[in-house]
């Protein structure tokens, strides 16, 4: 069948994918971890990121990594936005409605995207795009290299923020009883929205960790989001190190199921995972009980 | 017609009920009263079904029912109320009240028969048409109460129908409950509110941190000494008998 | 049912059946018959989301499961597309019951049942994209041959009014369950499930009955989509676009109402339609549309547009009797 060390670097190519998926996830688990809603547009916010690297490289004419930093700000304002003068006054602070509002709003901003970009696929091309790193016998792709240890140090740094400073121990109490946080003198909706925000500078990251080797096109938020969700329900519903863990994981058995069932089936695996999580310990496989 | 047989209730570590034993015979007003978290609304769901208990069983007209789905148990006659009332809050009042008609009367016209009967009962004629989210507290408790009569059970858990009404609202309520006992549904009621458990109860059972202290008449366990201090505190039982006897 | 239940019900059909004597024009027919399929799979939703309250947000796995059914049994086994159409209904609701058997006895509720439907639906368009038996990629083409047995009709007209009586029937399944046992037990479950069971309501059974009902109605109109564009593929009968399509309409018309799928399903289309006809060349035009319209509805317009008309008819209401009491005031 297939030699040990093609599968062994399918599942390393995997592991690089998954890093990015753990970012996406860590954005998602974050605002479920804290807001406890599941936000539904994010797989559309990450093509508005992904667009954005795009542009910037098109027509700016700057490196994708490079936008990391004005697109990481620019996305959690929007995140802040979005859910400070949108999600939050519109969905009157109901579950049901939240997912419908992230719902409505996914449908615009797929679509505003569609109308001004088309239904195209685009790709840009970088001097590292095919660029390899040789370890031992393997040889593994450079950006995804790079991609796996941006996401680590990420989710690192979004711990310490979380840990260290008073907005990350604001976000905490908010996220444990939002009333006493309330009574305490915290203003919540502000705490909300910079969750929301955090979770889209994620996004902003790994927009640019992907557009080296991958393509954009509006409907592809879509593909990303629910392997997210299965990433976040794997991890545990906000759990920071569930969302990494989850991420490896779904990276490298997305890959072994590409190689081993072919492209069309491949994905079949991660929603098969994600049924059975949900149906038998919904609170992930890292989560602490709810 | 119940009996609860060494049930126990284990959250991790925290022993909710423990080895508690309790058993009705048909007809009357039987209390269940003790301080606040000594496990009686836990106690209350294992008897209707919500909660499993981690050990003992339950037992319902000689059946054991301890592995039964609360449907099933309404179905055979146990009825309960909620302590924190819970209306279907998208409904009418007398919606609201058919729910629970519908368990022994499968058409419409005999549910809202049924419920409009029991409203009247209860003291909500008036209200039935309106929306249940409408409703204030003592209207809430009331439906609540209505709900749970319209399943015609044999036995009613009632759980601090009383608690947040005033005086008032609590003197019209008491003739409701006694007419409900005087058609020969069994009630087990928990309650704060003494001087109901007074007046209403025939019999009594104390629980304090999980464990059956005392059973008995309501004047009698309210002078036992192991229910004085389960209340007040350790000592006071003695520290209360020794003021009576100064006063005395 | 009394009369009162139903004279709406129908004198909306007799009036809507009348309209292909009015238009003759085949696109406007078009829109219509396709609006009605969309509508009817609402209806399907509204059952399980709008009186159950369980959001399903993967309704493509029955609408899918309903067309793919009849299109294979037309073509791989020749079986009559009248029966293929009862078969289709049973395949919905063997599936929805299935699904919803595994997520409701895991406790499944809220999001995480929106979650788990999408990801089943998503499981069904992959296989159907992938498997030979589906047609694979290249999808299902059903024969053209105009014949009433076959369910194809020369004049869309017959076509439409077909759908019409469904969605009719539909609509009086719906006010039969609006004042039945089963449907005060489904919204009891709905408002607050531990109260229902208390009050005796099997409430894993009820739910199931619903997802039942829902997929069956959902199937079917998936069977009609299949049978009146005869052509059908993973990503039209299992894409998340009819899943959202389906829960969609409900909302926007009135979610747990009888008449809100319907009307939702025509208002979202008309404006569909209308931006397209202002903008027509901007791609996705009318998805922006209905996109905003869910996020205006949902902040604004609790209960959709029937909620919205039965708050100002009391308004309106409120205002006569207030104007009644001023002038009995005068009069005194």
């Amino acid at each position: 069948m297939y030699s040990p060390q093609i599968i062994l670097e399918a599942a390393l190519n995997g592991l690089m994918t998954g890093a990015v998926y753990a970012l996406i996830a860590l954005g998602l688990t974050l605002i479920y971890g804290v807001l406890h809603i599941i936000n539904f547009a994010h797989g559309a916010l990450l093509t508005c990121a992904m667009f954005a690297v795009w542009v910037a490289w098109a027509w700016l004419g700057l490196d994708p990594y490079l936008v990391i930093v004005p697109l990481v700000p620019l996305m959690f304002v929007l995140g802040y936005g979005l859910q400070r003068f949108v999600i939050g006054p519109a969905s009157h602070g109901d579950d049901g409605n939240i997912l419908l509002v992230t719902l409505g709003l996914s449908i615009v901003l797929e679509n505003v995207l569609l109308a001004v970009f088309q239904s195209d696929t685009r790709t840009l091309d970088t001097d590292y795009s095919f660029q390899v790193v040789a370890l031992g016998p393997l040889l593994l792709s450079y950006p995804r290299v790079i991609g796996l240890g941006v996401a680590v140090v990420v989710t690192g740094l979004l711990w310490l923020v979380l840990n260290r400073t008073d907005t990350g121990k604001a976000i905490r109490a908010v996220a444990k009883e939002k009333l006493g946080a309330n009574l305490v003198g915290i203003d919540v909706p502000h705490v909300y929205a910079v969750t929301f925000g955090l979770g889209c500078a994620c996004l902003a990251v790994a927009a640019a960790l992907l557009m080296p080797t991958f393509y954009v096109n509006p409907r592809i938020g879509g593909a990303f989001v629910l392997v997210a969700f299965t990433v976040v329900v794997l991890g545990g519903m906000g759990s920071l190190p569930g969302a990494l863990l989850g991420g490896l994981f779904i990276g490298v058995v997305e890959s072994l199921c590409g190689l081993l069932l072919g492209d069309s089936l491949g994905q079949i695996g991660i929603f098969l995972i994600f049924i059975a999580v949900l149906l038998v310990r919904p609170t992930g496989l890292f989560g602490a009980k709810a | 017609m119940l009996a609860v047989e060494s049930v126990s209730k284990r959250f991790g570590g925290l022993m909710a009920v423990d080895n508690a034993s309790l058993v009705l015979e048909p007809g009357g007003i039987i209390g269940l009263i003790g301080p606040n978290g000594a496990g009686k609304t836990t106690l209350f769901s294992m008897i209707s079904g919500f909660v499993a208990p981690s050990d003992g069983r339950i037992l319902f007209e000689g059946t054991d029912i301890t592995g039964e789905e609360p449907h099933r148990r309404a179905e055979r006659g146990i009825g309960r109320t909620f302590q924190i009332v819970q209306p279907f809050a998208g409904l009418t009042v007398c919606e609201n009240i058919a729910v629970g008609a519908y368990l022994r009367h499968a058409k419409r016209a005999d549910a809202i028969g049924k419920a409009r009967d029991v409203a009247r009962r209860v003291g909500l004629a008036a209200e039935l048409d309106r929306p249940a989210g409408g409703l204030t507290v003592a209207g809430r408790k009331r439906l609540e109460l209505a709900r749970a009569l319209a399943t015609e059970p044999k036995l009613l858990l009632l759980d601090e129908v009383l608690a947040g009404l005033n005086p008032s609202e609590i003197r019209d309520i008491i003739p409701v409950i006694r007419g409900i006992r005087d058609e020969g549904v069994t009630i087990l009621m928990i309650e704060h509110v003494m001087q109901a458990v007074m007046n209403l109860c025939e019999r009594v059972y104390v629980l304090a941190q999980g464990r059956m202290i005392a059973e008995g008449k309501p004047a009698a366990v309210c002078a036992d000494p192991r229910v004085i201090e389960a209340y007040l505190g350790h000592g006071a039982a003695a520290r209360l008998a020794a003021e009576g006897a100064a006063h005395g | 049912m009394t009369a009162r239940d139903l004279i709406p019900i129908v004198v909306l059909a007799v009036l809507a059946a009348l309209l292909p004597l009015v238009v003759t024009s085949s696109p406007v027919m078009n829109f219509l018959v396709f609006t009605l399929i969309v509508a009817l799979g609402a209806q399907g939703w509204n059952i399980l989301g709008g009186f159950g309250g369980q959001f399903s947000f993967g309704h493509a796995a029955f609408f899918g499961t309903g067309a793919y059914v009849t299109a294979i049994l037309q073509l791989r086994y020749g079986v009559n597309a009248w029966a293929g159409l009862l078969v289709a209904m049973a395949a919905g609701a063997a599936v929805a019951w299935t699904i919803g058997f595994l997520s409701f006895r895991s406790g499944l509720r809220g999001s995480y049942f929106a979650l788990v439907t999408l990801a089943f639906a998503e499981v069904f368009r992959i296989l159907a994209n992938a498997a030979s038996f589906t047609g694979g990629a290249a999808g299902l083409l059903i024969k053209l041959d105009v014949h009433p047995a076959n369910l194809q009709f020369a004049d869309r007209a017959v076509f439409y009014w077909l759908v019409l009586a469904f969605v009719t029937g539909v609509l009086l399944l719906t006010r039969w369950i609006q004042r039945s046992r089963f449907g005060a037990q489904l919204v009891a479950v709905r408002e607050n499930e531990d109260a229902a069971k208390a009050l005796g309501v099997d409430s894993l059974k009820v739910k199931l009955r619903a997802i039942a009902l829902s997929g069956a109605v959902t199937a079917l109109s998936g069977c009609l989509y299949a049978q009146y564009f005869l052509y059908i593929d993973a990503h039209i009968a299992y894409g998340s676009w009819i899943s959202v399509e389906l829960l969609l309409a409900p909302i926007i018309g009135g979610v747990g109402t009888v008449f809100g799928p319907v009307v939702g399903a025509l208002t979202l289309h008309g404006l569909g339609e209308l931006a397209k006809q202002f903008a027509g060349r901007i791609p996705g035009i009318d998805l922006i549309v209905f996109g905003s319209v869910l996020v205006l509805a949902v902040a604004f317009a609790r209960g959709g547009i029937l909620g919205l008309l039965e708050r100002l008819r009391d308004r309106g209401r409120g205002m006569m009797t207030r104007g009644a009491k001023e002038v009995s005031h005068a009069g005194r």
